[in-house]
């Protein structure tokens, strides 16, 4: 099959399982609206897989699929550009995807919204299809928009239950904010560039560096860090890094399975995916680099952080997500776009794995989330033990798991660079690695060792969830979900634990990126990694000797302390540094302060403009002003004409004696007394 | 010699107003059918003009012309080129939907409700397709009335108020306009537009003709801060008046700053566009934040299409093809997306008789297909891409940006402020719990509901994933109309 074909029918397959479940969701039995969903999927991915193996045989494909809109010397257009790049995310989204939708099965098994739920997952597969496969910037806003569309839509599916709905409008405001900036970069793009294809944006893209930019008289800017930044901006938003990162923990009030998909593996990374895809751009602006780099170390050290203190199961992922993506933010600023999207790659496994396993707990304790209700479940749910387990060492770094061989090459990456911030990055990427351990063992310990707690769950009033009664009743044990539940998360750990150890020759040292990014003078990270790449075996064994490794050991550690052997110690902690464990669980407060500033103050200032503007001003002071004057008018008008002949005499006399006194006189004046 | 499509577009629907006025209202089936027979044949002789037209010629098609009043040199002359064109097609349709929608709700003095609509639809297809200054005026003015005695008669609580301040604000801007027609009918010794198009004035000529026409169409749109009208006359009119109102009459202002104002004192036009840019920011930014804190949806929705038409004046002033052809495209969208909301509006207001928005919340379960439907009607009015509501506002952003980085960012900021309070209005009125007893016995769309919504709900879609038919048509004439400006005309 040809590759137009074979692109149009991976994207245009989940459309159509999205229309059938979604349109009919009302009269389609569950199983023919999941079938159809599936079967979409599956084509997508199959399709996917054929397309990998054409790109590795050399193939790559950039074309038009239709002229969306012609104005002026512009022409805009749907079309696809399918090169090692998109292959790659192609086939991570439609096999996450797939997954998904499997596991989706079981999770929703009772809820009435299930063939809605199918609907809008296809849906959001087609749409971060299209996102992928775009050859130009207005495909990529549009798909970039109907994520964010499907994702407003899934974090809000339970739209009776006050705090989803809150969460799904505020991941949309804050999306659009990010949106507004990737729009005007977009914008400058396409005045500067006179077009928004890729192809024809990079052949122009050098021609940029040195141009300014005059944001106002007297200054000058540089075009392509404003260009980049305002691209960035976008990024920020989708892709959750601080200061637009406040959407993303709200954001687990959706649904685990689309947490695991949409919020893990595949939307939030959107943003790595499109700094990647532009590379030839940002490679234009070292201060844009910079910035990404520091944003990225910000968001991985701070979001961590935040992960210690959570008790919701899901947050602490979600927590980890954020830190995981600031990671791979930090590569890009580097200029390690291999490594960025390697990271995304194995992270959208071991991601997705970790939040389908969070869901197969939240499933057996009956949608109790709460990690201080848990505890000593390996015992109940072996399965689910054992994949988590693979999933927290992944995440964590641990040697030989998939997310160690691409978190080690971001760190390695980092040293390696020059750039302004990299020291900085440095560091936060180092105690991020401790970090992340922490964490990641404290989820573990609480919830898979340690105490049963969740028998006492049952006498707690339930404080989330759908409003049905949560957590086990009295006597009742966790047990593990059903088969559509457990197959997706071992096909999810089994790249999980090898993927890494496979692709990091190929997708690192290898040439399979070799054409796909900008190769400048930041190259030479790049370069320097491959020379010091000694194989992955070796860089495995290699790492048990270095400061990384053991500060991952000594987070795990803490952990277990911490949690299983002295547990009052955390409470101590928090006693004694109050004021930390309040910015935490505080969140730095920037949910606090955005309400207060953004929220409320555009309530007020739209309340104030209509009161003082609309109402005050045009409306009462102006019309209704003019009005008052009219009737005032109107009433002298109609005092005068009184019909009593003494008052029009009198007129006439001071009228007289007016004409006599300004007029007559002077007149005489002038000219002398008449003789 | 061709049908006259252009006149029967304008006396078919008029015609059969008046046939529907006669039946009367005791018979309120039969007026009923005929309106639907009448504003259908209406848009029949509507098609033609699309099919017909001729994209690749400048000049102004299905032109007809005979002499109406030979003392004044008055003509009938009518004839529509690439931006006209749309407006008759989107006037005759949105009639069709107006009647379908007014079929149940209502009640009262039915043959004059329809015959209204029907002869208002006739006397603004005159307005898009008269080429002739007096005969333009005649039109402009006509409207007037039907759309006064609309909200004056099946108006609600306030809508004396209401009709008087929508009259009396659209009649002051028109008589500055009226003195323009006749100076230029003095000066040109000719009342037709083409000539005037190549008459050269001098800057203070223009200037104050600028300000005349300004005077007329500004009010119509409107533009800040002569909108105050407008959130008033929505509230108060009904349903179908309300949409009328914002799918085409608010159309009349920019088009006639296409027709009038941009060809015929372009000079003027490009002086005065720095002032006219600020204006319309003013209308997305601070009228955006107006519409956060409405607690009657027709309010909200109202001062939203203040905020969208914003769009179209700035597309209008930024005067690059590009944000020319975002104007047009803004202004058909907003004739779908203001419809479609002011029928969901409409719909809930049927069954609750209450436009508050707290009077609402959890809509979405009782009513899942009017919610859907309405969800994406808001993600239109939200300016969500792959609906027609982004088209527009994207090209006029993108061609801001090749102007003036700030303009666009200031313009672009409707991607938070409009998605914020469409969404927040739309998650307090379907999302949440049943508000009420009453709000859990609400019952789902009618058929005829949901094919009035669903086929605004595919035009929707289908403009924002293919709009190429569109602006295709519009290519030439938006050419010829930038030809005009930037030659100017400055003897």
């Amino acid at each position: 099959m040809e590759l137009k074909t074979l692109a149009l029918l991976i994207a245009l397959s989940p459309l159509f399982g999205a229309l059938v479940a979604g349109v009919f969701c009302r009269s389609l039995p569950r199983g023919v609206a999941a079938g159809a969903a599936i079967f979409g999927v599956s084509i997508a991915f199959f399709g996917s897989v054929l397309v990998l193996l054409d790109v590795l045989a050399g193939n790559t494909f950039n074309g038009e699929a239709y002229q969306w809109l012609s104005s002026a010397e512009y022409r805009f257009s749907i079309g696809f550009l399918i090169d090692p790049l998109t292959s790659l995310m192609m086939l991570v989204v439609t096999f996450v995807s797939l997954m998904v939708h499997i596991y989706t099965l079981g999770y929703m098994r009772d809820d009435p919204g299930f063939n809605r739920f199918f609907a809008y997952i296809s849906l959001f597969t087609f749409a971060m299809l299209m996102l992928v496969m775009s050859n130009n910037f207005l495909q990529l806003f549009f798909a970039w928009e109907a994520v964010g569309l499907v994702s407003y839509l899934l974090i809000g599916f339970w739209y009776t239950r006050p705090t989803a709905i809150a969460a799904n409008l505020k991941a949309f405001l804050v999306n659009r904010v990010g949106d507004l900036g990737f729009l005007l970069g977009i914008a400058l793009v396409l005045a500067h560039c006179g077009s928004l294809d890729y192809a024809a944006v990079f052949a122009r893209a050098p021609g940029l560096s040195g141009v300014l930019f005059t944001p106002w008289a007297g200054a000058s800017w540089s075009l392509p860090t404003v260009i980049c930044v305002c691209l960035f901006i976008g990024a920020m938003g989708k892709s959750a890094q601080i200061p637009l990162h406040v959407w993303l923990p709200d954001s687990m009030e959706g649904p685990t399975p689309i947490s695991a998909l949409i919020h893990a593996a595949t939307m939030v990374t959107a943003g790595i995916f499109m700094v990647s895809r532009l590379s030839p751009l940002f490679e234009l602006s070292e201060t844009a680099l910079s910035l990404i780099l520091v944003i990225g170390a910000l968001t991985a050290l701070l979001m961590g952080l935040l992960g210690i203190v959570q008790h919701d199961i899901k947050r602490v992922v979600a927590y980890s997500t954020l830190s995981q993506l600031g990671y791979m933010t930090m590569a890009l600023g580097v200029s390690a776009y291999p490594v960025a999207i390697f990271h995304l790659t194995t992270h959208a496994f071991f991601k997705a794995l970790l939040f389908l396993a969070a869901g197969s707990v939240i499933i057996a304790l009956r949608h109790d989330q709460d990690m201080r209700r848990m505890g000593g479940l390996r015992k109940y749910m072996p399965l689910t033990w054992i994949v988590c387990l693979i999933g927290l060492l992944a995440l964590t770094g641990a040697p030989f798991f998939s997310g160690f061989y691409s978190k080690d090459a971001i760190i390695e990456a980092i040293a390696l660079s020059s750039i302004p911030g990299a020291g900085f990055a440095y560091t936060a990427a180092l105690a991020g690695v401790f970090v992340t351990a922490l964490y990641s063992f404290r989820l573990y310990f609480l919830v898979f060792h340690g105490q049963e707690r969740f028998a006492a769950a049952h006498k707690r009033a339930p404080d989330s969830g759908h409003g049905e009664a949560h957590g086990l009743s009295f006597g009742e044990k966790p047990r593990e979900p059903s088969r559509a539940v457990t197959v997706p998360l071992v096909f999810l750990a089994i790249p999980s634990l090898i993927l890494g150890a496979l692709f990091v020759e190929p997708l690192l040292a290898g040439d399979f990126f070799a054409q796909t990014f900008a190769d400048t003078a930041h190259g030479e990270v790049m370069r320097g990694w491959r020379l010091h790449f000694p194989g992955a075996l070796a860089m495995g064994l290699h790492a048990l000797a270095t400061p990384v490794f053991w500060l991952a050991l000594l987070g795990a550690g803490t952990a277990w302390f911490c949690v299983l052997f002295r547990p009052e110690v955390p409470a101590m902690l928090g006693r004694r540094f109050s004021v930390v464990r309040a910015v935490l669980e505080n969140h730095y407060y920037f949910d606090r302060l955005y309400q207060k500033a953004f929220a409320d103050g555009a309530r007020a200032l739209g309340r104030g403009f209509w009161r003082a503007g609309d109402t005050g001003l045009l409306d009462g002071a102006l019309i209704h002003g003019a009005v008052r004057f009219a009737a005032r008018c109107a009433a002298w008008g109609r005092a005068l004409q009184s019909g009593y002949l003494y008052h029009y005499a009198f007129a006439m006399i001071a009228a007289l004696a007016f004409f006599l006194a300004f007029w007559v006189v002077p007149a005489w004046g002038a000219s002398g007394f008449p003789r | 010699m061709p049908p006259a499509f252009l006149s029967f577009a304008i006396w078919i629907p008029v015609a059969a107003g008046l046939v529907v006025l006669a039946v009367g209202s005791r018979r309120a089936a039969l007026s009923r059918m005929l309106a639907l027979f009448g504003a259908l044949a209406g848009f029949l002789v509507a098609l033609p003009l699309y099919i017909g037209f001729d994209a690749t010629a400048s000049r102004f098609q299905f032109g007809e012309t005979s002499s109406w009043i030979p003392t004044l040199g008055v003509h009938y002359a009518l004839g529509v080129d690439g931006l006209s064109l749309w407006f008759v097609l989107l006037n005759s349709l949105i009639t069709v939907l107006v009647i379908v929608a007014g079929w149940r709700s209502v009640e009262k003095r039915v043959s004059q409700y329809n015959a209204a609509f029907l002869i208002m639809s006739g006397l603004l297809n005159g307005i898009f397709s008269a080429l002739d200054g007096a005969l333009f005026y005649v039109f402009f003015e006509a409207s007037l009335i039907p759309l006064f005695l609309i909200i004056g008669i099946w108006g609600g609580p306030r809508r004396v108020y209401a009709a008087f301040k929508f009259f009396l604000y659209t009649l002051a801007g028109s008589l500055p306009f009226l003195l323009a027609i006749i100076y230029l009918r003095v000066q040109s010794g000719s009342f037709s537009l083409p000539d005037w198009q190549n008459f050269p004035l001098d800057h203070g000529t223009q200037l104050w003709l600028f300000f005349a026409f300004f005077a007329a169409f500004a009010v119509k749109i409107p533009m800040f801060p002569l909108h105050t009208w407008l959130p008033d006359a929505h509230v108060e009119a009904p349903t179908g008046g309300s949409v009328v109102l914002a799918a085409i009459a608010l159309k009349l202002g920019a088009y006639g700053f296409l027709r009038f104002l941009l060809p015929i004192v372009p000079d003027a036009a490009q002086e005065m566009a720095p002032f006219m840019i600020a204006l319309s920011l003013i209308a997305v930014v601070y009228i955006g934040l107006i519409a956060l804190v409405q607690e009657d949806m027709k309010k909200l929705v109202a001062y939203s299409s203040i905020a969208h038409m914003g769009f179209v004046t700035m597309g209008i002033f930024l005067c690059t093809a590009l944000s020319l052809e975002g104007a047009l495209l803004q202004m058909i969208s907003h004739g779908f997306v203001s419809a479609a909301m002011f029928l969901c509006i409409g719909v809930l207001y049927d069954r609750l008789h209450s436009r508050q928005i707290e009077d609402y919340g959890g809509v979405a379960d009782v009513m899942p297909r009017f919610s859907a439907l309405f969800l994406l009607f808001s993600m239109a009015n939200a300016a969500l891409p792959a609906t027609s509501g982004f088209v527009g506002e994207f090209m006029v952003i993108m061609a801001a940006a090749g102007k003036n980085f700030w303009i666009a960012l200031a313009a672009g900021s409707t991607l938070v402020i409009g998605a914020a309070y469409t969404l927040w209005m739309y998650k307090r009125v379907c999302f949440g719990a049943a508000a009420s007893e009453k709000v859990r016995a609400l019952s789902d769309l009618s058929a005829r509901e949901f094919a009035l919504l669903l086929f605004l709900a595919l035009a929707v879609l289908g403009m924002g994933v293919y709009p190429f038919p569109v602006t295709e048509a519009t290519h030439t004439s938006v050419a010829e109309l930038l030809r005009h400006v930037t030659t100017g005309k400055i003897p």
